[in-house]
């Protein structure tokens, strides 16, 4: 039995950021109408507006598998590799009328291109390689288990796009903070057997850099096209933060500690008595929203707290299946 | 229909910051006839916080509460964008991973409880759409919310990681163009506000470590509603409905503009067109007035 595999059309209005930082003062969008197949990807769309209407229009594109990242760019705000990316899924996602952006307006220098310095800053920062005496006559091969290789937890798949980088909300906003490309490749060479780097869990435990800044939006997990989930391998840079006992004493690290400590109290959280652990002293600051959310009956006291039925069970629970002090 | 039954897990703040949600909560599910069996035993998920810290400990209390629910033989509900996930995550885990889920079971049996995986856990805001259906709502609505613009701000953790949730939502929910609350809004008669930053973070979890970022964030969400003409928010997620309801003097000066509507959580909402009265809803527990009630 033969299965008839037919191509179907649709008509679709691109509209398309264009910049140029040699001749434009401000950006502007350029519409473009255009019949789509069913068989085209994003990249098959921007190769139309160059090669039909625009010479001019440029972005950058090379192995058209999804392996070089180097065609990654935003529809509808999406991050997308263009080259991976069908079409005829964009339409279902977003429906007929799209817009084609780079991965950052603001770092844009023409159309699609950006200055991607930012990131490979950041990249260079987190001690991107293995740091390990190597003996340059080894006497066998310096062999990973399949269980020692399977830490890594894929990571060591990245093909540096910059989709997750430039959809991360934290990096757009604080240009210091390392944000999850760079804590991806963190995370490749900390969880690797042979490495014995001192400094990089160091440097990404940093405050106002490092992975404590995370606001855990998720948007690094759906914006990654090879599935890598970046905030997994944040998740877990912050558990070996506890692990080799490098977790500063800081706001964010009493900030994790703090719930154990209330759930071993209350079982559930004293909400107002972790932000005291977390701030100390400095929970002074907020005293003015405090105010305000007691007169709205916002606050409820330290012995207003409903505890949880059966306390003992967790607090056993606790005791029992805890695997990190601090 | 029968009616539907589910174990409440109402997480800390709806207890303590919110007090607000959890009485509108009741308030609802007792006019759409839901039965709500509130587990009182429940600790913290960890927030998201907690899971930074020590991994299998979350694991274990996550697994701890969805036995209760499964002692009740209930789906689990929960009314916290990150109790969802939190909740639901380790469900996924434990429910692919046989050695890990023997590993939890055997702490759980230390208290005598045990972890099977029968039940199923999902939001209150999908408990309506998935199960009581909003064809129903719509015929129980008595005020419709016609003259009002609704800004819906759907909350990271109930549409990302999409994989995950669309495991517990029976409509498969898009992170990029979400329509849950969207979808709501008009079964309760409102206009729909569509801005960029509805389906974005909210800075919630960084309020603390990054108190500039978290009001940044807090502050392009509320601008975006305000320039899409809202007249006031509206939320699944009280974590949300804290950064945005609360912390509006710090989000106006990190934007450099002033900011402020009314924050209803989705449960007040459809209080609202089902004809409770705003003191049911505990419309008086919020710092942006509400008053247009």
């Amino acid at each position: 039995m033969s299965i008839e595999h037919k191509i179907t059309t649709q008509k679709v209005n691109f509209k398309v950021f264009r910049f140029n930082a040699d001749e434009d003062y401000l950006p502007y969008y350029e519409n473009y109408d255009m019949e789509v197949t069913s068989e085209e990807v994003v990249l098959d769309i921007l190769n139309r507006i160059k090669w039909d209407h625009d010479g001019s229009f440029s972005y950058r594109r090379s192995c058209r598998h999804g392996i070089c990242g180097t065609c990654a760019i935003k529809v509808n705000g999406r991050s997308t590799l263009a080259c991976k990316e069908s079409m005829n899924d964009m339409v279902e996602l977003f429906g007929n009328e799209l817009v084609i952006e780079p991965l950052s307006t603001k770092r844009a220098v023409k159309d699609m291109i950006i200055d991607k310095g930012d990131f490979w800053e950041k990249h260079a920062a987190v001690t991107p390689y293995l740091v390990a005496d190597i003996d340059e006559n080894p006497e066998s091969e310096n062999l990973v288990s399949p269980e020692d290789a399977e830490k890594l937890d894929e990571a060591d798949l990245c093909i540096q796009c910059g989709a997750c980088h430039y959809a991360c909300p934290a990096v757009a906003i604080n240009e210091d903070f390392f944000g999850p490309a760079a804590f991806a490749a963190a995370y490749r060479f900390s969880a690797d057997v042979r490495d014995n780097s001192t400094s990089r869990l160091a440097d990404v435990n940093e405050e106002k850099q490092g992975v404590w800044d995370c606001v855990k939006c998720f948007e690094c997990a759906e914006a990654c096209p090879k599935e890598i989930n970046p905030i997994g391998k944040i998740t877990k840079l912050h558990q070996m933060a506890f692990q080799e006992g490098i977790a500063k004493n800081n706001v964010a690290v009493r900030h994790a500690v703090g719930f154990k400590k209330s759930i071993v109290k209350n079982g559930v959280l004293d909400e107002g008595g972790l932000v005291l652990y977390s701030e100390g002293p400095a929970i002074v600051k907020h005293i003015p929203v405090a105010f305000k959310m007691f007169t709205k009956g916002k606050i409820v006291p330290p012995w207003g707290i409903t505890k949880s039925e059966n306390l003992d069970e967790i607090q056993k629970l606790v005791k029992s299946s805890s695997t990190v002090k601090f | 229909m029968e009616k539907l039954r589910y174990a409440l897990f109402t997480g800390c703040t709806a207890k303590q910051s919110t007090p607000e949600q959890m009485m509108s909560t009741v308030a609802v599910a007792e006019k759409l006839g839901i039965e709500l069996v509130e587990l009182t035993e429940a600790s913290c998920c960890g927030a998201s916080h907690l899971q930074d810290y020590d991994d299998f400990l979350s694991l274990v209390l996550n697994a701890r509460n969805i036995a209760y629910a499964e002692k009740h033989g209930l789906t689990m509900v929960t009314i916290c964008n990150t109790c969802q996930l939190n909740t639901a995550m380790t469900k996924h885990r434990l429910d692919n991973n046989e050695e890990l889920k023997a590993k939890v079971n055997e702490k759980l049996a230390e208290v005598g409880l045990e972890y099977k995986g029968t039940s199923n856990v999902t939001h209150f805001l999908y408990a309506i759409i998935d199960d009581f259906g909003l064809d129903k709502l719509k015929e129980m609505v008595v005020t419709p919310l016609s003259q009002f613009n609704i800004a819906p701000f759907y909350g990271c953790h109930n549409i990302r990681p999409s994989e995950l949730q669309n495991e517990t939502h029976k409509t498969a929910e898009n992170p990029y163009n979400p329509t849950s609350l969207d979808d709501l809004i008009i079964a309760c008669g409102g206009e729909t506000v569509d801005y960029e930053e509805k389906n974005k973070c909210c800075g919630f979890h960084v309020e603390l470590q990054a108190p500039h970022t978290a009001a940044v964030l807090t502050g392009n969400a509320i601008a975006g509603a305000m320039d899409g003409n809202a007249d006031w928010m509206v939320t699944p997620c009280p974590l949300c409905h804290l950064k945005l309801d609360t912390q509006t003097a710090h989000a106006s000066k990190a934007i450099g503009r002033e900011v402020e509507l009314p924050v209803l959580h989705m449960q007040q909402m459809v209080g609202l067109a089902l004809g409770c009265t705003p003191a049911e809803l505990g419309l008086n527990h919020h710092l942006a007035k509400v008053d247009f009630v």
